[in-house]
């Protein structure tokens, strides 16, 4: 397979990978480099990628692995800082804070659950996948995909109701 | 779309039972301005969901040409031919110029042979005189 072929079959899920990693790893920086880690074990495996039917599925679940793994040496080593409670203060832009501020609480919602969770809803609400694919993903049966599911969106819920409340009171 | 409906979905959507189209249309009408006041605490929660799904990987991924392992076995290979022909070249030199000084040497041989010969030829003359000699003396 050429370069060209190859970038031409991975461009359409290039960014889903990113964007799981980054929701697993929460740095920018770490999830970037976890991508092009993915991207290039990929390239380096491109004889055998005509042999797997679904090439996205796979790179997913690769990219799922890589960051659990990273996590886990992560904890054993020490911990990163990241800039997640970084925030623009901009008076004149109050409304558009306002708005992005509501989206970052429930990005930071999202960092707090537990990691099944997270993908569970990364791969359904944002990458809308089926339930039948993330199952298969994630090593789970489909029915504990839609309760872990139902539990990640009630907890967003949940905290998203109790900042509202913060908010006003 | 009614709002009853959009109820029901939510309800369905929190419970896990919606289908992704009907997450869809829900993200759709929340992406709208004129949501009732009683459902905007949802709305934040679906547009980050779709603003989410915007973010791209911008970073170049540096793809090493597989080419360049192939390149360097086939030089790898020039190079021991190349080897392999000069030692070759070298022996064949050596035995066209061993085969050059045995004909010399033969040559040279062959000239001692005949000078030899000739040598012994004159000898043949010196018995004579030997005998004639030996004649003379006798007689005496």
């Amino acid at each position: 397979m050429q370069q060209t072929e190859f970038l031409n079959v991975v461009l359409p899920f290039k960014d889903k990978l990113y964007r799981l990693a980054k929701r697993l790893l929460v740095s920018k920086e770490e999830a970037e480099d976890a991508t092009q880690e993915i991207l290039m074990k990929l390239w380096s495996k491109n004889n055998m990628m005509e042999d797997y039917n679904n090439v996205e599925a796979y790179a997913m679940m690769m990219t799922k692995n890589f960051c659990l793994d990273r996590l886990k040496s992560k904890q054993a080593g020490n911990l990163k800082l990241v800039h997640s409670n970084y925030k623009d203060e901009n008076v004149s832009l109050q409304n558009q804070v306002e708005v992005s501020d509501s989206l970052s609480w429930i990005e930071k919602i999202m960092e707090d659950l537990p990691e099944q969770q997270k993908m569970v809803l990364q791969l359904r609400d944002v990458e809308q996948y089926e339930f039948e694919e993330i199952a298969e993903l994630l090593g789970m049966s489909a029915t504990a995909v839609r309760v872990a599911l139902s539990r990640a969106r009630k907890t967003v819920r949940e905290k998203l109701v109790q900042k509202h409340n913060y908010g006003i009171k | 779309m009614e709002l009853s409906n959009i109820e029901k979905l939510l309800e369905r959507y929190f419970e896990a039972n919606a289908t992704v189209a009907e997450e869809e249309m829900l993200r759709e009408y929340f992406a709208k301005e004129d949501v009732p006041l009683h459902l905007k605490e949802y709305a934040p929660m679906f547009q980050y969901f779709s603003i989410a799904r915007e973010e791209k990987f911008t970073k170049q991924v540096p793809l090493k040409p597989r080419k360049k392992s192939y390149l360097k076995w086939i030089s790898v290979a020039a190079v021991s031919i190349l080897i392999f022909g000069i030692y070759l070249g070298r022996s064949y030199q050596e035995q066209k110029k061993a085969e050059y000084a045995y004909q010399e040497t033969k040559k040279a041989l062959s000239l001692l042979a005949t000078n030899l010969g000739k040598g012994t030829e004159k000898v043949a003359y010196l018995r004579e005189f030997e005998e004639t000699k030996q004649k003379i003396y006798n007689k005496n």
